[in-house]
């Protein structure tokens, strides 16, 4: 079966390096990237098709290469980058609407492959501690990124009740984190002073780009079909990521979250939506064990795992480094006429050896 | 009741129990706390071997041991060095800093009496079911504490709490960091078939927040919810009879208004609260006891049992007799509410 493959969104990074991905896949023969405006890095071997998914124009790209695969990646998560939020809206919405009714029109399409989010599921009290693909949400998102993603999802289900000859995957990913992918969660960890809500600890998951993009090579491989959570393993608090990155905390109580929210937005400086509130105040879990014994998925890296990669490549300024608190643990307990747990351990160690050599 | 171990937890004056916990530590109990347990020398000259025996009875050694496990617990909590688990739940930190101050309110202040721990097994998923009174959750919190510290697997409760718990700032982050969660299906489910204890508070609200003329009176016990879970789990229920937590803030009246305006479930009026302000706070020393009762088992039911209502009522029935006849057994022995 001579594969062709056709990806969506492949100016942005993801996008670009999933190309690149498939392009070196052997199991693909020609990989077709479109995008309004050409990628900023290299998509290896996929040709790039410049081509808006808002036009029916991608109709006649999808008949031309004769593309049997669909990976859309095209669903903007930051206004920043769309250049507005009704742009933004417009990329996402009636771009999947497009980009969908090419693909039912098309004959040779027999996959799709749609890069969601987790925060379709919302965040709220109310929530179970982790979402399986078929939990119902509580509060479902009414604004922004995740709004548009409810209804991109809607539409994907739409076509797959239409076209029932065409596997459809879906693919709810928990937070993208690493090196150079660019979030609103990635934004916010830089932030030189982080807002947080007063008196709330979010749970947050982590998904590696590197893990991310390998589960959409697995599901574009894949004989399975259906939803997906797509996370790391393990949950890490807010608290305790904003510790592990040493950054300086701003607690803000609950009726104030929205004007400085409104600051920040408005400085430019980070995403803080009603919708990313939420998921600062409560969280999110994803059970993923069907991404694990469905799709057969393992990633590489932990939600600790990424983030911690992420805080090293970023260099995020540590207002306490590790081997500084460790320095000053062992001044306390030497002060304190003790030596610290590490040292005694050692000195325990050494003196067992001792007393298996004696 | 015969078969009951009595753990007495009060009377013994704090030194002595002081004592005993450090030597149950340091001693028999299990391998982790005695690595634990390593001497500590100063820098300029080390002292061999005679350290073992040193640890465990003399003073110093224990003392600095502690010391450094707290700097190194601290250093941890600032650059974020601990784990969490899927629920949030951080048992060191519930351990050594969210235990600590009650700790001292279970053993002095209520005086705890358990009964009947071994019924809750070492290993392996169990739901407790119990009676809810006393305005605030304290039974709850001290059902978790006493069953943490005086159970051998030092196991840890994870309780089912309402969404107002997890809605309200601090008291939220504290549950959920306590290793609690919202009380659906879902969560029950997954915490229990990964082998942990799971708390249930069936009478919720209506228990919590009843006047104190109806004390040790079991309210509705919902529609069952926790067996049809407990039987699709497979898992053992184990009845729990609190005794002392309805007297610690007696509720005389209940103010409404004031309620609907802070968006509670009831407002307590009580012999101290709100009349005396911060005061009234302080809960009435009442004498209690935590009764774990004989596992109910599930397992032998078959598959699909739990979608079977009549067996869920009769369940749930026997559960809430089982913990009504004991409250009222347990008050007979009671010599008084303070003593």
């Amino acid at each position: 079966m001579a594969r062709v493959v056709l990806v969506t969104g492949v100016s942005r990074h993801l996008g670009s390096r999933m190309a690149r991905i498939l392009s070196h896949d052997p199991a693909i023969d020609r990989v077709v990237g479109v995008d309004v405006i050409p990628p900023r890095s290299d998509i290896g071997g996929a040709e790039f098709v410049r081509a808006d998914i808002r036009n029916p124009i991608i109709g006649k790209v999808i008949a031309a290469a004769g593309v049997d695969t669909v990976v859309h990646m095209g669903v903007i998560s930051t206004p920043v980058q769309a250049g507005g939020r009704v742009s933004m809206k417009e990329i996402n919405v009636i771009g999947t609407m497009q980009l969908l009714a090419a693909c039912q029109k098309s004959e040779g399409v027999q996959r799709l492959v749609v890069k969601s989010t987790s925060s379709v599921y919302g965040a709220g009290p109310k929530d179970p501690a982790m979402f399986t693909e078929d939990t119902e949400p509580k509060s479902q998102p009414r604004s922004g990124w995740a709004k548009d993603s409810v209804e991109v999802e809607a539409y994907v289900r739409g076509f797959a009740r239409r076209r029932p000859d065409v596997k459809v995957t879906t693919l709810r990913f928990a937070n993208f984190i690493g090196p150079k992918v660019d979030t609103p969660m990635a934004a916010y960890f830089g932030l030189p002073v982080v807002p947080t809500v007063l008196g709330h600890d979010a749970r947050l998951q982590f998904v590696h780009e590197d893990d991310g993009l390998e589960a959409t090579r697995v599901a574009v491989h894949s004989e399975e079909q259906g939803t997906f959570n797509i996370s790391g393993d393990g949950v890490l608090m807010l608290s305790q990521a904003l510790r592990l990155a040493g950054k300086t905390v701003l607690p803000v109580p609950t009726p104030m979250v929205g004007l400085v929210g409104g600051w920040f937005r408005r400085a430019g400086l980070a995403d803080f939506s009603p919708e990313q509130i939420k998921f600062l105040t409560y969280g999110r879990g994803l059970d993923t064990t069907r991404m694990k014994e469905v799709l057969g998925f393992q990633p590489t890296y932990s939600t600790r795992d990424a983030f911690e990669e992420f805080v090293q490549e970023r260099g995020l300024d540590h207002q306490l480094p590790k081997h500084q608190a460790e320095a000053i643990e062992r001044g306390l307990a030497h002060a304190l006429g003790t030596s610290t747990l590490s040292e005694a351990r050692l000195a325990a160690r050494l003196r067992e050896e001792a007393h298996g050599r004696a | 009741m015969p078969d009951a171990t009595v753990i007495p937890i009060g009377g013994e004056d704090g030194a002595r129990k002081a004592a005993s916990r450090a030597a149950r530590q340091a001693g028999a109990t299990g391998p982790k706390p005695k690595k634990r347990v390593v001497p500590v020398e100063p820098e300029p000259e080390p002292q061999p071997v005679d350290d073992e025996q040193h640890d465990v009875d003399g003073a110093p050694g224990r003392l600095d041991a502690t010391l450094a496990e707290w700097l190194d617990f601290m250093r941890r909590r600032v650059t974020g060095e601990y784990e969490v688990d899927d629920f949030g739940f951080d048992a060191e930190l519930t351990d050594r800093v969210i235990m600590a101050p009650l700790r001292p309110l279970a053993q002095n202040w209520f005086r705890i009496e358990t009964r009947g721990i071994e019924n809750v097994p070492s290993e392996g998923g169990a739901l407790v079911v119990a009676n809810h009174s006393g305005t605030v959750a304290l039974d709850a919190i001290m059902t978790q504490v006493v069953l943490h510290d005086h159970h051998p697997a030092k196991r840890n409760l994870r309780m089912l709490g309402a969404n107002l718990v997890f809605q309200s700032p601090f008291v939220g982050e504290l549950a959920r960091k306590s290793g609690h969660t919202l009380a659906c299906n879902p969560d029950a489910e997954r915490l229990l078939s990964s082998g942990e204890i799971v708390a249930v508070f069936p009478e919720g609200f209506k228990g919590i927040g009843k006047p104190y003329s109806e004390r040790y009176k079991l309210q509705r016990f919902g529609r069952g919810g926790f067996v049809a879970t407990a039987l699709r789990t497979k898992t053992p229920i184990i009845p729990v009879s609190i005794v002392g937590a309805e007297e610690i803030y007696p509720i005389l009246g209940n103010a409404k208004t004031l309620a609907r305006l802070f968006g509670l479930p009831y407002f307590p009026l009580t012999p101290t609260f709100p009349w005396l302000g911060p005061l009234g706070l302080v809960p009435l020393p009442s004498k209690w006891i935590i009764e774990f009762g004989e596992p109910i088992r599930t397992d032998h039911y078959p598959d699909g049992a739990a979608d079977d209502p009549m067996l869920v009522f009769n369940i749930t029935d026997q559960v809430r007799e089982t913990i009504q006849q004991t409250l009222y057994r347990l008050l007979v022995q009671r010599r008084s509410i303070f003593r």
